[in-house]
């Protein structure tokens, strides 16, 4: 499925190299990702699915070429600035990546705080989202308690609570039998509802085909010329 | 309750053993410096009113002329460290050591004449505190004609200058030392609680959390540890002053002398001191281990 013509691109690559040291994770990549796309990116293990979406909020940084981000070039962006960029985003890690220490509640509000909001404030979006991801209930429990799905539901009430613009989402179904997965993705496709560019790296294809969205698929690093599944 | 300061209360918390670890460090640090200086500050009070106490006599030559004992009284009074010059003629110098050797006057009976010589008894100005002020005023006393020798006392007075300035110098060395070490340990301390917390530590990064958001609870936490660890340390050190101040006998020490603590202003001083090694010690951990 190719994005309306009058949409403006929010993520534009051009040229993008990610070397590790002789190893060419991601080769030439070009790429323009929409306002308010639902983007797979899929391939198969080492494709550098995961490459490409650290690559965008500067987890890693690209070898060659220019990524421009909501106008913000990842490539001439000061270390100050860096935090800026990264609230654009919400970002589900693979594996979650959740404070072991931490209540499920100050998981989630760390992104708030971070961004320097009031307590006041900060209490009332953290139990709507956990409402919204169905955790109200549990927001003193530590992660290490829940069950794999409630600690994906988690991650994802840490990705939207700031309201980013993009949401990121790293094989965010990958080890949840299908009721969680599918809970999961009712929750991504929800956001993306509201406005925002939701951008998912996976390769499960059973997911791709039954989400409306554009599928760019990676094969050794580079864009393969024909999008795999892009049928709702 | 500040956000960044209840984050280090509870990383304190957190890592209780640890930080308690590094609070008993720096308290033991801030004790054994402070003792120094304290014993300083009371060696030199106790310096101060012996000096005030001085008295230097004058001894003139033996071929020194009554008539001029006035003369020299008036040279003597216009020194300007001098408050009173009283003469103590060799007829009253014998009064005074036969009333001093009462019990021992046998050891003078058989002089057949007095060896002692006319002195003056020279009073110091109460505003004469400095011992290199004595020092100088002897020297200028002793150039003065018909002056024989001039003696204030300094053999002994001297000597507990240098032992006193001793003191100072390495009570200053070990104030150094312990900042080096209290600075040290809290760095130590805040690589362990980062290597404990490299994993959030990189979340907080990736949701975008900014680096003085990262570091300033980590920051007061060094000076919390300076803080507690600093008042730790002197709360000792007044219970050993309360106690050893109890256990002088008041007799072997002058009248107008009392052991004192710390003046309030000091104490600050050194409760900031102990908060600024804190802080230093997270600092350099901090830059060396969160390099961006």
């Amino acid at each position: 499925m190719m994005p309306p013509p009058d949409q403006q691109a929010i993520i534009r690559l051009f040229g993008v190299h990610r070397r590790y040291g002789a190893l060419n994770a991601l080769t030439d990549i070009g790429l323009d990702i929409f306002q308010n796309e639902f983007v797979f990116i899929t391939g198969p293990s080492g494709a550098g699915k995961s490459t490409l979406l650290k690559l965008l909020y500067l987890g890693e940084p690209a070898s060659e070429g220019q990524i421009l981000v909501d106008g913000l070039n990842l490539a001439r962006i000061s270390r100050k600035r860096i935090p800026d960029l990264r609230r654009r985003f919400g970002i589900i890690f693979q594996n979650y990546r959740l404070i072991p220490t931490r209540t499920v509640f100050a998981n989630v509000s760390l992104v708030l705080e971070a961004m320097g909001q009031k307590e006041h404030l900060i209490r009332k979006k953290v139990h709507s989202v956990l409402r919204t991801v169905g955790l109200e209930d549990r927001d003193s429990a530590l992660p290490l308690t829940l069950s794999g799905g409630e600690q994906q539901r988690v991650a994802v009430a840490r990705a939207i609570v700031g309201n980013p613009q993009i949401l990121l989402a790293d094989e965010p179904t990958g080890s949840l039998d299908p009721s969680s997965a599918g809970a999961i993705m009712a929750l991504l496709q929800r956001y993306h509802r509201r406005g925002a560019t939701v951008i998912i790296a996976t390769h499960d294809h059973e997911m791709i085909r039954r989400t409306r969205g554009r599928v760019i698929r990676l094969e050794r690093g580079r864009l393969a010329p024909q999008p795999a599944a892009d049928t709702p | 309750m500040n956000r960044p300061l209840k984050r280090a209360l509870a990383d304190i918390h957190a890592n209780g053993f640890l930080n308690a670890i590094t609070v008993v460090t720096i308290a033991l640090a801030i004790l054994i410096s402070s003792a120094f200086g304290l014993f300083f500050i009371n060696a030199s009070r106790l310096m101060t009113l012996w000096q005030q106490g001085v008295r230097v006599m004058v001894y003139l030559q033996p071929e020194f002329a009554d008539a001029a004992v006035e003369d020299l009284r008036s040279r003597l009074e216009k020194l300007p460290a001098v408050g009173k010059a009283v003469f103590i003629s060799k007829d009253d110098g014998m009064a005074r050591l036969k009333k001093q050797l009462k019990h021992q006057l046998s050891l003078l009976s058989n002089l057949k004449a007095n060896p002692l010589p006319h002195a003056f008894e020279v009073q110091l100005r109460p505003a004469v505190r400095d011992w290199e002020e004595v020092a100088a005023l002897a020297a200028a006393i002793q150039n003065l004609a018909g002056v024989e020798e001039v003696e204030y006392g300094q053999g002994w007075l001297d000597r507990f200058a240098a032992i006193l300035r001793l003191f100072k110098l390495a009570g200053f060395g070990m104030c150094a030392l312990f900042f080096i070490a209290t600075v040290f340990i809290v760095a130590n301390t805040t690589r362990l609680v980062l290597y404990s917390r490299r994993e959030e530590i990189e979340i907080m990064r990736l949701v975008g959390a900014s680096e003085g958001f990262i570091r300033m609870p980590l920051y007061l936490e060094g000076i919390l540890q300076g803080a507690i660890g600093g008042a730790a340390g002197l709360a000792g050190l007044l219970a050993g002053h309360l106690y050893l101040s109890a256990q002088i006998d008041p007799g072997l020490l002058p009248s107008r002398f009392e052991v004192r603590f710390f003046p309030l202003a000091l104490i600050a001083a050194i409760l900031g001191g102990s908060m600024l090694a804190g802080w230093l010690g997270s600092f350099l951990s901090l830059r060396q281990q969160l390099k961006t």
